[in-house]
C-alpha cells in the first residue's frame, strides 16, 4: 500500500506514482526568499514574456534572510521582489515577517497533504504538518511559478519508531535520531515518524524534528499530524482539515527502531550536526556567546523553554546571549507573554526581529575567530556562520550555558 | 522532435590505471574559480579541469560525443555550470552508473540527455568505442554489444525534446492558448 508520500504525490500527479519514477507534480504553494527571489523575477522576465505566474494566489515572496535588510545588495534585491510582486498581483511576506516555512504554517497556508516548494534547504520542515515541502534552486522555483507545478523522482521510504519515556527536549529527541541515522542515513529517501516519543511532542517540537531532515540526507520527514496540530490549522485556515496517513501495510523500504528512554541531553560538536554527545561528556567547555531562534528552534514555546531555565539567573559577565523569533506572531508574543521581561532580567543583550538570524549572513548569531557559540540553529559546518566554533544544543542547554559560561544541563544551575 | 537515437564517439571515464572513477563532485568537474563566468559557450574549456588525468578534455573532445561515468556522478554542490560546460562542448548524452541527485535535476532540466546504466563498466566499451543509444527505451548498441539501460522518464523526454525546462513551459503556454 502506498506510503504518505506516495499518497501525496498521487493527489497532486496524473502520472503513475511509485519508487523511483519521474512524476509531474501539481503545487499548492511556490515560493521564494530575499536570497533566490531576485534571481527567480530574472529568469521569469528572461524567459516568460509577461506571463509569468500560473496563479498569483499560490505564489509568495518570503522575505527571511537580510531583515530588514542590513546591506544594500539585500534592500535592491528585495525591491525587485515588491517591484514584481507589484506587477503581479502576488502577495509579499515581508521584513517584519520571520521564517517563511513557519508563516506558511501560522496562516495556514500549508496543510496536511500540501504540496509546495521554496528557495531554502529546509523547506522540507512542512512535515511537522504533514505537508510536503521542498527546498530548489532558483531555476526551478521560477519554473514552478510559472508552471503551477515541478517534476520530481517519488523516493523511496522509512519508517522510524521513536519510544520509551524520558525528561529531555524534542531537540534532544531530534539529535537521537541523527546520532542513528547519520549525515546519509536517510539519503534520498521520505521518512515517516511514529512512536509514543513522537506522539507527545507539540507543534513546536514536531518542528524542531522535522527541521533536520535535509542534515540526515532525507527529502522530507512526515509527522502525521495530531489533535492538536489538526486544531490549529483548522483555527489558521479557516477550513476543514484532514491528515494523510499511512496504512498498516504501507510499503516501507526501512524500519528503524530507536529507544529514547531516560535520554539525556545532547549536542552537536563542531564540525557537523550529526557529530553528537551527551552533555555530561563534552567536558568543560567554556563558551562566548549563546544564540537561541532559528526555524528549528524559534518558536516561542522554546524560548519560553529558555526564559525558565533563565528565572532568577543572571548571564554569566562576558558572556552574550541573543534571541531571534522565528515569526513575527512568537515575537509580539515573546514581548507581551512577559518572557521578554524575564530575559532582560537575566541580562540576554538583544532580542532582534524575527526571521532567519543565527543562519543567514546580514542578520544576528554569526561568530568570529576564536568565538565559542552555543546554538539552538541546525548546521555548525565550518566556517557556515564565520570561523568560530558552534556547538548545537536545545533551548534549555542553551540557557543553562549562558548562565555558567560552559556548555551545561539546565540540572546543573540549581546544583 | 529532436532525435531519440543518439550515436556518437565515447569517452570512459577511468583513472590513469584504467579504473572507474566514482564520486566525482561538481567541483572536480567545473572547479568554484570559475564560477564568475556566466556564458555557457565560455564553460567548456573548464569542463573536468579539476580532475586528476581529464584536464585537456576540452581540447580532445568533438561535437557529439558521448560521455560514459561511474557511481554517483556529480555529487556536491548545485552548481548548473557541472552540466553547462559538457553542453557547451556539443557533449550529446552522459550515460552513467549513478549519478548525484542534484546533478540529475539540473540536467534534466537544461534537456541533456542522462542514461542511468548500472553496470555499463563491465560491458566491454572502451574509449573511442561508437554507440548508439536509444534514449526512449534505453538500448544502448556497439559493434557487438547491447546494453539495457534504463529508459530515460516521459518527464526528461519533453523537457528534452522543448530544449530546457524554460522552453518546456513555453509550449505549455502554447498549449492553453
Amino acid at each position: 500500500m502506498p506510503t504518505i508520500v506516495e499518497k501525496v504525490f498521487q493527489s497532486h500527479s496524473r502520472d503513475r506514482v511509485e519508487p523511483g519514477e519521474i512524476i509531474w507534480l501539481n503545487l499548492d504553494v511556490r515560493t521564494a526568499r530575499d536570497f533566490g527571489g531576485p534571481n527567480v523575477v530574472k529568469h521569469l522576465r528572461e524567459h516568460y514574456n509577461g506571463n509569468y505566474l500560473e496563479d498569483p494566489k499560490k505564489t509568495f515572496f518570503t522575505f527571511d534572510l537580510s531583515v530588514p535588510a542590513k546591506t544594500i545588495k539585500y534592500a535592491v534585491n528585495q525591491q525587485i521582489c515588491r517591484d514584481f510582486a507589484e506587477e503581479t498581483g502576488m502577495h509579499v511576506f515581508d521584513v517584519d515577517q520571520g521564517i517563511g516555512t513557519h508563516v506558511l504554517m501560522e496562516n495556514g497556508l500549508v496543510l496536511p497533504g500540501s504540496t509546495a516548494v521554496g528557495t531554502d534547504s529546509h523547506y522540507n520542515i512542512l512535515g511537522a504538518v504533514g505537508a510536503f515541502g521542498q527546498g530548489m534552486g532558483d531555476t526551478d522555483i521560477a519554473f514552478a511559478f510559472r508552471a503551477g507545478r515541478t517534476w520530481f523522482e517519488v523516493p523511496e521510504t522509512m519508517n522510524i519508531n521513536v519510544t520509551g519515556q524520558h525528561n529531555a527536549t524534542a531537540r534532544d529527541v531530534t539529535f537521537a535520531v541523527m546520532r542513528e541515522l547519520g549525515s546519509k542515513g536517510a539519503l534520498g529517501m521520505a521518512m515517516e515518524y511514529y512512536g509514543d516519543a513522537i506522539e507527545r511532542l507539540d507543534l513546536a517540537g514536531r518542528i524542531t524534528l522535522a527541521s533536520q531532515t535535509t542534515e540526515m540526507g532525507g527529502i522530507i520527514g512526515f509527522i502525521p499530524p495530531d489533535e492538536r496540530v489538526l486544531n490549529f490549522l483548522k483555527e489558521r485556515s479557516g477550513r476543514e482539515v484532514r491528515p494523510v496517513l499511512a496504512d498498516d501495510d504501507s510499503n516501507y523500504v526501512i524500519n528503524k527502531e530507536i529507544d529514547v528512554s531516560g535520554l539525556e541531553p545532547l549536542v552537536a560538536l563542531p564540525p557537523s550536526p550529526t557529530n553528537i554527545k551527551p552533555v555530561s561528556e563534552v567536558g568543560d567547555v567554556e563558551i562566548d556567546t549563546v544564540f537561541i531562534g532559528s526555524c528549528t528552534n524559534g518558536r516561542f514555546e522554546d524560548i519560553e523553554a529558555a526564559a525558565r531555565v533563565l528565572k532568577g539567573h543572571k548571564v554569566k559577565k562576558g558572556v552574550t546571549l541573543k534571541i531571534t523569533p522565528a515569526t513575527r506572531e512568537v515575537w509580539i508574543k515573546t514581548i507581551k507573554s512577559g518572557v521578554l521581561d524575564i530575559l532582560m532580567d537575566a541580562g540576554a543583550v538583544v532580542l532582534t526581529n524575527a526571521g532567519c538570524g543565527g543562519c543567514a549572513e546580514g542578520m544576528c548569531g554569526l561568530v568570529g575567530d576564536g568565538e565559542v557559540e552555543v546554538s539552538t540553529t541546525n548546521r555548525n559546518y565550518p566556517n557556515k556562520q564565520g570561523p568560530g566554533k558552534i556547538y548545537l544544543a536545545s533551548p534549555e542547554t542553551a540557557a543553562a550555558s549562558a548562565i555558567l559560561g560552559r556548555i551545561a544541563s539546565k540540572e546543573e544551575v540549581n546544583e | 522532435m529532436k532525435p531519440e537515437i543518439l550515436k556518437g564517439r565515447i569517452w570512459l571515464v577511468t583513472d590513469s590505471s584504467g579504473e572507474r572513477m566514482d564520486d566525482i563532485d561538481t567541483d572536480m568537474i567545473f572547479h568554484n574559480r570559475w564560477l564568475y563566468i556566466t556564458d555557457v559557450k565560455e564553460m567548456g574549456r573548464y569542463a573536468f579541469g579539476n580532475t586528476e588525468g581529464w584536464e585537456d578534455f576540452p581540447q580532445r573532445a568533438r561535437e557529439g560525443d558521448i560521455l560514459v561515468v561511474g557511481r554517483n556522478f556529480g555529487a556536491g554542490s548545485s552548481r548548473q555550470q557541472a552540466v553547462d560546460c559538457f553542453r557547451a562542448l556539443g557533449i550529446q548524452a552522459i550515460i552513467g552508473e549513478s549519478f548525484g541527485a542534484i546533478y540529475k535535476r539540473n540536467a534534466i532540466n537544461s534537456g541533456m540527455p542522462l542514461i542511468e546504466a548500472p553496470g555499463i563498466f563491465e560491458a566491454g566499451l572502451k574509449s573511442g568505442d561508437v554507440v548508439e543509444i536509444n534514449i526512449r527505451t534505453g538500448e544502448i548498441k556497439a559493434d557487438s554489444l547491447l546494453f539495457q539501460a534504463r529508459p530515460m522518464s516521459s518527464v526528461a523526454l519533453d523537457i528534452y525534446h522543448a530544449g530546457d525546462i524554460f522552453a518546456y513551459a513555453e509550449k505549455l503556454e502554447m498549449k492553453h492558448q
